[in-house]
């Protein structure tokens, strides 16, 4: 968190001193690390196993909050008698489809929900379209009513189940999967527990170190199972703070650039199961659930009122019909090897390069050098743009710059202080900035660039009478500009977000005023607020010591300003604080209302006590005491029933590159993980396979301080360039002492996809690990090098092939296994040759050559 | 030349003769706080336009700057060490009843390149085979020009480049300064360097610019985690003897102040700092005076020496007939 | 002054001195301390400092003794010898176009603005005390032939004021380097500037050895000898008295200088004192001299900067400094 989220970090220095102790968990010493109490070095991809065992840790020795448990999480709830659990069948659960590799999760369902379960449940379709995303701001769709043994006892309990499902990862199994001795393993737990409970809170923060794994959910549901057992989640100072990326990265999910998200977590509709306006509707708000997502069809037709306006009516299904459909796995990765295959014609890169950031770069350039078009926008000359005149695959022959097909259109964005607009950050606070110069030169901000690329699009067309041109011609597309650049304002569009009334223009005050009859637009249900009034909240800068400690008049979190969420848990079954200390929200039955430092998570008005009549449904149906107010039986959920690929439990899968034999189970990996099955994205052999001595290391990327992301903001500044002027390889002193590496010397690292070099740098921060017995080494690389900028180098992204969590399609690009040698790999074509020779001594098949970014005709270039 | 102008502790403002100047300001660098993000060196050069110093990969930890210079004002320093295992110390924290706690259970080590054995070797020295690996700990530290109270660089400038503020500061005025270079060798603590290609002596202003107009320092501003305190340096004293009082109550005793105390051979730093090791471990001298307390005695001497020559050459005149 | 007072370990061949191996940590071998840009200008200045202080004052007593010889050559090298230290003061600003900067003020605390301000009065005084030497290549009428009679007594003026000053200018470049923290240059203050008398003493002896014509050249006889033995004890002070901060001036380039500069003194004062009658060994001595007095000033600038390079010659006598004030001390804890 120091690395790459150092300012963020300065509240984590601020609790330390009041006497919070930190604890840092990382395959490597960093400068997190330096300024924990307690550092807990790991195995890249052990996680599961280590919070396993914290899991099993709370069970055994009773140490969850049970008055919590048992109260707000699905502790109580009986599952169905027929789920079977990997404890039953070595690593699998009950319902796999050994052929399609998916499972059917009828069996996972609560008791009683399973005839219910006759809604399809197509996995395949989910892992294509990675539905579990769609479920980001809430669960998915289970039933409101459900069997519950409160006092935890029922053998097929949640609680019961969790018991067994974890009893395996004890202290030993910890350090036999993770390496973490024992002792330390032990401290952790103790800590954890000791500070949580009534009085206090630990909370838990992750970032990509967790998510980029093809288990990668699952590590976040295991925190998640943490943090509800002892009572942190809805609480000040707990809760799981997932670090966002990218300054706005998380307004980039809630108003998505994900292919199957809309506005608000809102599925893209898919062709099959989502035909019409209503299948769709109701397959988000799932009918007879309980909780906000009854609302559904307000907050969908809202959004189809904004795209289209007064084109969009109940009679033509307010322009559902204009909707663009899945069809299948439109990710990223999905379309690297389209594009490799000659499917995609053109593409948009806008604020990304992949030539550098994302996994198995050399796909990703290939791909790109097979296009027609690409248009490229960014602030500087990325390797994205430049891939066909300098890349690696220039250097090998493989791309001819004189031949390569794509024509490569670079247009140059504004940057962030060049334009106005909102960041929306971790705790989903939304701040608005204000444009501090104009854009040099031809840069425009990307939404000039999109609004006016719309209007010149919709002029195109504007004498077509096709009917697929009506989505288009038929878009509510016109907002105030300003300026000379007839800059779109970018205020119109927020109020937009926000939501209206159609007939007055009167801005929203939130998204209980959304409507299904087409009386509302609102562009993102969650945002409903933010213009309340007609003020820009999300422009508050009230500083901290002129408002309370929460500081609500900062900036503007969804939903409604809310800063903590689901924070009626606040407070106990009864509506009382659980501590002085750590009241929050609570219920004041004087006013006969839930009052508080924060906004209430939970209506207004209702009463503890109050408990449903059997078989409502929506908010209605929530009980007085359901915290988890989104969820489908408004509890939070240690089991998942239904949403996930993968299980409804985290279980301990070895990475897809793995040099050990998972310990737990028969099954080695995530066997529904997202493969790409292709000779050119090749795996090195892990166990049961049998040799694996060819690519002996594990290794693991991230992130310098010093240094952004793909490079393309850092590489190029002369400050941060010099702070870190060259890509390097860290390695512990045992391993140099092995491999005969040097400090500052050069060393390669290969894989099954690429070598890589880089200076050596040895360090005590990273120690070999024992694990099953033997010595395990790590290898740590920066990601951030290319071949432009101020500073060049090869990108460890090269060394990555593309296997996928399937649930949200992120990369497995924190952990690889390889070989690393002393001294600079060979250069151009010989470099080929050279992981040619690997993988045959791996017993992988050749690579073909690329198939066609020579010209058109499958031209042989440079061969 | 009052004796206590060159020596001793002293408000320098008042004696280089402002009337009635406002507190001194400097800094209070707490590295026990310290992440190493190089914000403070990067907003210094962004504020100041200091070139860029080079590409160059070091490899001294995440050090790649190396040390303050004319183009570096602010420099973090990067020491990885080894430590003495330590029994765990049991401590009562403020949120915790009584635990214990266990510290730096970090990761053991052993000799790195650049580490290894005794000269000039960071560490606890000794090559030899692989040794048990230990403790670990990872210091990080900002280290900037001192602002010293009897400041060498500023008593040697001979063009009066060199002034000090109505802060107490030290400031080269870039219009006056000829590059002589005197103040380079001067300075205890190897802070002032000539620019190549310019000729003129750089250092940090202490931001004289923004202070002027009521603003932090930008290093300061920048530091996420308050590493870098900036205000009234007393205040930050009281601050920082609170800090180390703390810190040494919490079970890490090797916290410790430097350059704080106004008794010290320069009389006190403007900026100063909160250590977790000797001062030399970061680069700093671990005892420096300023050359200037001696510079009666070096005139002294001198008179001496010139009285003998010109009596040697009287003599050598006079003391023969040829 | 709580120097570095390690005692120097006496071998059997009496004083050579042997430093323990120092044990200390620091920032990866790097320096604390910055070298002085300062480049060969700088000791080069020194010794013409120097060759100048030396030269001014066997003119003057040349002068005042009756040997025009000697008067003649003095002043002549004291001009010459003022002139090139100059360009090399110059020439070493970083900014020389702005070395007039240097007179906006007058410090006591910077030697060298000390130094320029004997230097401003010096230069002047050899000056025109070598255009007195000049006169007589003067027009006899005119305006010129004013100047070729009054330059005489005017330049005999400046060449005793040249004289009063030079002591002040042969000496104070020892305070120049003294007052640094380049250590091995700080703690040999009381020695240097008895170094650089010593040396320019020799280095003026060496200028009317080369000079003046046996008969006129006692004077500088007995000069390179009172010379020589300051310098020599004062050098060996420097090489031996300074614990740790010795070595410098014994090792590396800056031995090997400093030993040159001592055999070519011996060698100088030797010959001065044996080629009495021998015009051409009396140059040779002459010329030793100058070049010892060169080498010297070289070795003294090498061992400061050796000094400062090495960062054990920070941390040792520092850490002993502290630790000789006991465990409470300001930045102990
Ligand atoms: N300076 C800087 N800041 C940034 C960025 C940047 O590039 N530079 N990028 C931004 C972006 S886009 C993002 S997403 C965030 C990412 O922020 P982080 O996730 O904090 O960044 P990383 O450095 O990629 O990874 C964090 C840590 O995960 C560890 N790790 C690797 N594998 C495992 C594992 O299996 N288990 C565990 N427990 N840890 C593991 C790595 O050693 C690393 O120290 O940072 C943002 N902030
Ligand atoms: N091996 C490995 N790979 C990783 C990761 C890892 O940890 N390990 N982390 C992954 C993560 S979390 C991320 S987020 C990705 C990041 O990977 P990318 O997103 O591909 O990389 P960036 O360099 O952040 O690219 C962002 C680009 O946007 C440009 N830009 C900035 N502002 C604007 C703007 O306003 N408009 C436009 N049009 N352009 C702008 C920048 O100049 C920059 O070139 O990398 C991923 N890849
Ligand atoms: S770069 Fe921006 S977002 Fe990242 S830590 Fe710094 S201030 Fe925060
Ligand atoms: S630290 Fe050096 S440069 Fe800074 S004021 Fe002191 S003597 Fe001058
Ligand atoms: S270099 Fe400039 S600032 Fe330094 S002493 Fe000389 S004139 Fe003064
Ligand atoms: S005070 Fe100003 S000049 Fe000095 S280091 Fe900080 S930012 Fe740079
Ligand atoms: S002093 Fe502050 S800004 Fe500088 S590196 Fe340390 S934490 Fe970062
Ligand atoms: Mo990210």
């Amino acid at each position: 968190m120091a690395e790459a989220h150092p300012v963020g970090f300065q509240w984590v220095v601020e609790a330390k001193a009041r006497g919070a102790k930190i604890i840092h968990v990382d395959p490597r010493f960093t400068r997190t690390s330096a300024l924990a109490d307690l550092y807990v070095p790991m195995r890249a991809g052990g996680d599961v196993a280590f919070l396993g065992g914290v899991v099993n840790y709370i069970l055994s020795n009773n140490k969850d909050f049970r008055e919590y448990v048992v109260a707000y999480t699905n502790a109580a709830t009986i599952v169905s008698d027929e789920f079977l659990d990997t404890e039953d069948l070595d690593g699998l659960f009950s319902g796999y489809d050994q052929d399609r590799r998916v499972y059917d999760p009828q069996s996972w369902q609560y008791a009683g929900h399973e005839p219910e379960g006759a809604r399809q449940h197509d996995h395949e379709v989910q892992r294509e379209t990675a539905s579990p995303l769609q479920h980001e701001s809430h669960g998915p769709g289970v039933g409101g009513e459900t069997e519950r043994d409160e006092t935890l006892q029922h053998p097929n309990c949640v609680y019961q189940i969790l018991r067994r499902h974890f009893s395996r990862y004890t202290p030993e199994i910890v350090e036999r999967v993770t390496g973490v001795p024992r002792d330390k393993f032990l401290a952790v737990c103790e800590a954890w527990t000791a500070n949580s409970g009534r009085e206090r809170t630990t909370a838990l923060v992750y970032s990509v170190g967790w998510t980029q794994h093809s288990v990668g959910v699952q590590y976040i549901r295991t925190g998640a199972i943490i943090q509800l057992l002892l009572g942190n989640m809805g609480r000040p100072g707990g809760g799981i703070l997932a670090l966002r990326g990218h300054a706005s990265i998380q307004g980039s999910t809630d108003v998505p650039t994900l292919f199957n998200l809309l506005p608000g977590y809102l599925p893209m509709p898919h062709h099959a199961n989502h035909e019409t306006l209503r299948n769709w509707i109701d397959a988000i708000r799932n009918p007879g659930q309980k909780g906000f997502w009854g609302n559904a069809e307000a907050f969908a037709v809202s959004l189809l009122k904004a795209y289209w306006g007064d084109r969009a009516t109940a009679e033509n299904d307010f322009g559902y019909g204009y909707m663009p459909r899945l069809t299948g796995d439109h990710g990223t990765y999905q379309q690297v090897f389209n594009m490799i295959d000659g499917k995609v014609k053109g593409y948009f890169l806008v604020g990304q390069n992949p030539a550098v950031g994302s996994a198995h770069g050399r796909a990703q350039r290939l791909g790109m050098a097979n296009l027609d078009w690409l248009v490229v926008r960014d602030l500087y000359m990325i390797e994205s743009a430049t891939f066909w005149k300098d890349g690696p695959e220039v250097a090998t022959g493989e791309i001819a710059p004189e031949r390569c097909r794509t024509e490569v259109f670079f247009l140059p964005a504004a940057s962030h202080v060049e334009k106005e607009g909102t960041f929306t950050q971790t705790q989903r606070l939304l701040q608005w900035r204000e444009k501090a110069v104009d854009p040099p030169g031809e840069c425009r901000s990307d939404l000039w660039f999109f609004y006016h690329l719309g209007k010149r699009i919709k002029q195109r067309l504007a004498s077509s009478t096709l009917p697929r041109d009506r989505a288009v011609l038929d878009l509510a597309w016109e907002y105030p500009t300003h300026g000379e650049l007839d800059e779109p304002s970018a205020e119109a569009v927020l109020r937009e977000i926000n939501g209206y009334e159609v007939e007055t223009g009167r801005p929203l005050s939130g998204f209980t005023e959304l409507r299904a009859d087409g009386s509302t637009v609102g562009g993102c249900w969650i945002y409903s607020g933010v213009y309340a009034d007609g003020v820009n909240q999300a422009n508050r800068r009230r500083p901290g010591d002129e408002q309370s400690w929460v500081a609500p008049e900062w900036g503007w979190a969804w939903p409604m300003n809310r800063r903590i969420l689901y924070n009626r848990a606040s407070a106990d079954p009864r509506g009382r604080p659980w501590s002085e200390r750590k009241a929050y929200v609570w219920w004041d039955p004087e006013r006969a209302e839930w009052t508080g430092h924060d906004v209430p998570d939970f209506e207004k008005n209702k009463d503890p006590a109050y408990r449903p009549v059997p078989g409502t449904s929506g908010p209605e149906g929530l009980a007085g005491d359901d915290a988890f107010i989104m969820q489908g039986d408004g509890k939070g959920w240690l089991y998942a029933p239904d949403g996930l690929i993968d299980g409804p439990l985290p279980t301990h899968y070895e990475p897809a590159e793995s040099i050990v034999r998972n310990p737990l189970y028969g099954q080695q990996d995530n066997p529904t993980r997202n493969i790409y099955d292709r000779p050119d994205n090749p795996l090195n052999p892990s166990p049961p396979d049998p040799d694996t001595s060819v690519f002996p290391f594990v290794f693991t990327t991230s992130r310098l301080t010093e240094h952004h992301t793909a490079g393309g903001m850092s590489r190029t500044l002369a400050y941060l360039s010099e702070l870190q002027p060259e890509m390097f390889i860290e390695v512990s002193p045992e391993l140099a002492r092995e491999r005969g590496l040097t400090h500052l010397g050069w060393a390669h690292v290969v894989t099954a996809r690429a070598v890589v070099e880089g200076r050596v740098l040895v360090t005590d921060r990273l120690a070999p690990l024992r694990v099953e017995g033997r010595t395990v080494h790590q290898i740590w690389l920066p990601y951030h090098w290319g071949t432009t900028g101020l500073t060049t180098g090869d990108s460890a992204n090269d060394l990555f092939g593309v296997t996928l969590d399937p649930n949200v399609l992120i990369q497995e690009s924190k952990v690889g296994t390889c070989d690393i040698r002393a001294g600079r790999r060979p250069a151009g074509r010989a470099s080929l040759a050279y992981v040619a020779e690997y993988r045959k001594r791996a017993g992988l098949p050749a690579e073909p050559a690329p198939r066609s970014n020579q010209g058109r005709e499958g031209e042989e270039a440079g061969a | 030349m009052s004796g206590n102008s060159l020596f001793g502790p002293l408000d320098p403002a008042p004696d280089a003769g402002y009337a009635d100047p406002p507190p001194r300001m400097g800094f209070f660098t707490d590295t026990s706080v310290c992440i190493g993000c190089k914000a403070c060196e990067v907003a210094c050069k962004e504020w100041n336009l200091v070139p860029e110093d080079g590409l160059n990969l070091l490899g001294l930890s995440y050090d790649n700057t190396g040390s303050l210079s004319a183009n570096t004002w602010r420099h973090v320093a990067f020491v990885e060490q080894p430590l003495p295992a330590r029994p765990a110390e049991p401590r009562v924290s403020p949120m915790g009843a009584g635990e214990r706690e266990p510290r730096f259970l970090g990761m053991p080590a052993f000799d790195l390149p650049g580490r290894a054995g005794s000269d000039g070797g960071n560490g606890a020295g000794g090559d030899g085979p692989v040794r048990e690996r230990t403790d670990f700990r990872w210091l990080m530290s900002s280290d900037v020009c001192k602002h010293c109270t009897h400041a060498a660089c500023l008593d040697v400038c001979p063009t009066g480049a060199l002034f000090r503020t109505e802060f107490g500061t030290v400031v080269v005025q870039e219009d006056i300064c000829n590059g002589c270079g005197y103040c380079i060798p001067a300075c205890p603590y190897g802070v002032i360097d000539q620019r190549a290609g310019d000729g003129r002596a750089w250092k940090c202003t202490l931001c004289y610019d923004r202070i002027s107009d009521g603003l932090m320092p930008a290093c300061a501003q920048a530091c996420p985690t308050q590493s870098i305190q900036y205000g009234p340096l007393d205040d930050l004293r009281a601050a920082a003897a609170r800090r180390v009082e703390t810190l040494n109550a919490n079970g890490v005793p090797e916290a410790r102040l430097y350059g704080h105390d106004p008794d010290d051979g320069v009389g006190g730093d403007g900026a100063f700092f909160l250590l977790l090791d000797e001062p030399e471990v970061y680069g700093l001298p671990p005892d420096p005076v300023v050359t200037t307390r001696d510079l009666p005695d070096m005139w002294r001497k001198a008179g001496l020496a010139a009285l003998a020559m010109a009596a040697a050459a009287a003599a050598a005149f006079l003391g023969g007939a040829r | 002054m709580t120097s570095v007072e390690r005692r120097p370990r006496r071998g059997p061949g009496g004083d050579r001195v042997m430093v323990p191996r120092a044990e200390f940590r620091s920032y990866y071998g790097r320096p604390i301390l910055k070298r002085p840009t300062w480049r060969y200008d700088i000791p080069a200045y020194l010794f013409a400092g120097g060759v100048a202080g030396g030269s001014a004052l066997l003119a003057a007593g040349g002068d005042l003794t009756g040997r025009p010889a000697l008067r003649r050559a003095g002043r002549l090298a004291a001009l010459g010898a003022i002139g090139a230290g100059t360009y090399f003061l110059i020439h070493d600003l970083g900014r020389p176009g702005r070395f007039h900067h240097m007179l906006r003020v007058a410090k006591p605390t910077s030697p060298m603005s000390v130094g320029t301000w004997i230097l401003a009065a010096f230069g002047p005084a050899a000056g025109l005390a070598a255009a007195g030497e000049l006169a007589g290549y003067l027009p006899r009428r005119g305006a010129l032939g004013l100047a070729r009679r009054a330059l005489p007594p005017a330049g005999r003026l400046a060449g005793l004021g040249a004289a009063a000053a030079a002591p002040a200018l042969a000496t104070y470049t020892g305070v120049l380097l003294a007052d640094t923290a380049m250590p091995s240059w700080h703690e040999a203050y009381p020695q240097l500037p008895f170094v650089f008398a010593g040396s320019a003493l020799a280095s003026g002896a060496g200028v009317g050895l080369l000079a003046a014509p046996p008969e006129q050249a006692g004077p500088a006889r007995r000069m390179a000898v009172a010379g020589a033995a300051l310098e020599l004890a004062a050098a060996h002070r420097v090489e031996t008295r300074l614990g740790l901060l010795s070595e410098p001036y014994r090792t590396g380039k800056a031995g090997r200088l400093l030993r040159t500069g001592r055999a070519l003194t011996a060698a100088g004062v030797a010959g001065a004192l044996l080629g009495r009658r021998s015009r051409v060994l009396s140059a040779l001595s002459g010329a030793a001299l100058l070049t010892a007095s060169l080498a010297t000033r070289f070795g003294i600038f090498e061992g400061g900067i050796a000094s400062a390079v090495d960062p054990k010659y920070v941390v040792v006598p520092q850490r002993e400094r502290r630790a000789a004030r006991g465990p409470k001390t300001s930045t102990d804890t």
